[in-house]
């Protein structure tokens, strides 16, 4: 699996981290390109059911990426993202998937580089755990 | 509302391995505002079986669809009637009654409950319930200040306190509230106390399975009117 290059779903908050990915940019800071970035107005939007849906549809890890704590722009929106990905890794855990693949990070908009390291974190992560048993089907 | 809580995966996963098309049935009712058997859940529900059996190399198919009550006949048959042909199982996301009551319409098509009834209750917070009735069929909050002894002492007793609480919390746990203690608060806060006085009447108890008829609200053949 040294070819594995992994497909990294981010559910990334307006606010805040898809500013620091802009940043990350404009500062052309490098980080791997296995991510696909989804914007969303906040994190409090991301429901367990869209995180599954990414698993489900393909992708071999999801990180939801919102506002510092105490700082959302709708109060508590990554709270309830955070709350939400713990969910997600018990369900996942209880059909065998690893919950190392789905996870939560929070930064603000002035942190490009947390950005790019939390990507490149995430790739190596994932790297380690393999592609998706969803895409290993063995046959019984 | 009636309180129920999804069954583990292991369990769902058991029943439903040897279907290929599955029916994930929720109930707009009581299991929707526990947020157990919902269109969001039933979502969730599928997603992580199709997610499973393609792990297991037997991929399956799942239809969604949501009642209106479970429980209620008519609100039943049309979801079903519809999506008629399209599945193997139905894997109900209702409480008990709902999964009986697709049982009794639809005689041989086989019925599997997703998740485990608990008890008839409250949300004490957002994601928290609390049992508040048992369903006892004879019921005498008016003599109690609003709190039901039958369901919230842990002894069921009706004729006050067992002596066994301490500063207000019940034998049993130091979370439970002793419920006689916050009777007899209840009843000193509207003036009341005489109540603990009196004799509890003597309490009818059903007679399981219990039945409700009302004649007025019964289908009447057109013959049998005059």
């Amino acid at each position: 699996m040294n070819n594995f290059e992994p497909l990294i779903a981010v559910f990334s908050c307006h606010y805040c981290s898809y500013a620091a990915a802009d940043l990350a940019g404009t500062s052309r800071i490098q980080y791997p390109p296995n991510i696909r970035v989804i914007k969303v107005p906040c994190t409090g939007r991301v429901s367990v059911n869209h995180i599954l849906r990414a698993l489900e549809c393909g992708a071999d890890g999801v990180y939801v990426a919102g506002c510092l704590e105490g700082t959302c722009h709708f109060m508590s929106g990554n709270y309830k993202a955070k709350h939400r990905v713990q969910y997600v890794k018990d369900l996942l855990s209880e059909i065998n998937v690893e919950p190392e693949r789905v996870q939560v990070y929070f930064m603000s908009a002035a942190e490009g580089s947390k950005f790019a390291n939390i990507a490149r974190e995430m790739t190596e992560t994932i790297k380690e755990l393999g592609p998706s048993p969803l895409k290993q089907t063995q046959s019984e | 509302m009636i309180v129920a809580e999804r069954k583990p995966m292991e369990e769902i996963l058991a029943m439903t391995a040897d279907f290929q098309r599955i029916l994930v049935l929720g109930c707009g009712g009581c299991t929707t505002v526990c947020f157990s058997g919902g269109a969001r859940e039933v979502e969730t529900l599928s997603t992580l079986i199709r997610m499973d059996r393609k792990q297991r190399g037997k991929p399956v198919g799942t239809v969604e669809a949501l009642t209106e009550l479970q429980c209620e006949p008519h609100s039943v048959t049309p979801v079903l009637e519809k999506l008629k042909g399209q599945y193997d199982v139905v894997l109900s996301m209702a409480c008990g009654a709902g999964v009986q009551t697709v049982a009794k319409l639809f005689p041989d098509q086989r019925v599997f409950p997703a998740l485990n009834t608990n008890f008839t209750g409250m949300a004490e917070e957002h994601g928290v319930w609390k049992e508040l009735c048992l369903a006892c069929g004879d019921c005498i909050l008016d003599r109690t200040g609003g709190i039901c002894p039958v369901t919230r002492c842990a002894k069921g007793l009706l004729n006050g306190a067992c002596g066994g609480a301490s500063e207000g919390k019940c034998e049993v746990s130091k979370d439970l509230p002793c419920a006689w203690q916050e009777i007899y608060h209840a009843l000193k806060r509207l003036n009341l106390l005489s109540y603990l006085k009196e004799r509890p009447k003597v309490k009818a108890w059903p007679i399981h399975p219990s039945r409700v008829v009302r004649e007025d609200l019964r289908q009447v053949a057109a013959t049998e009117v005059d």
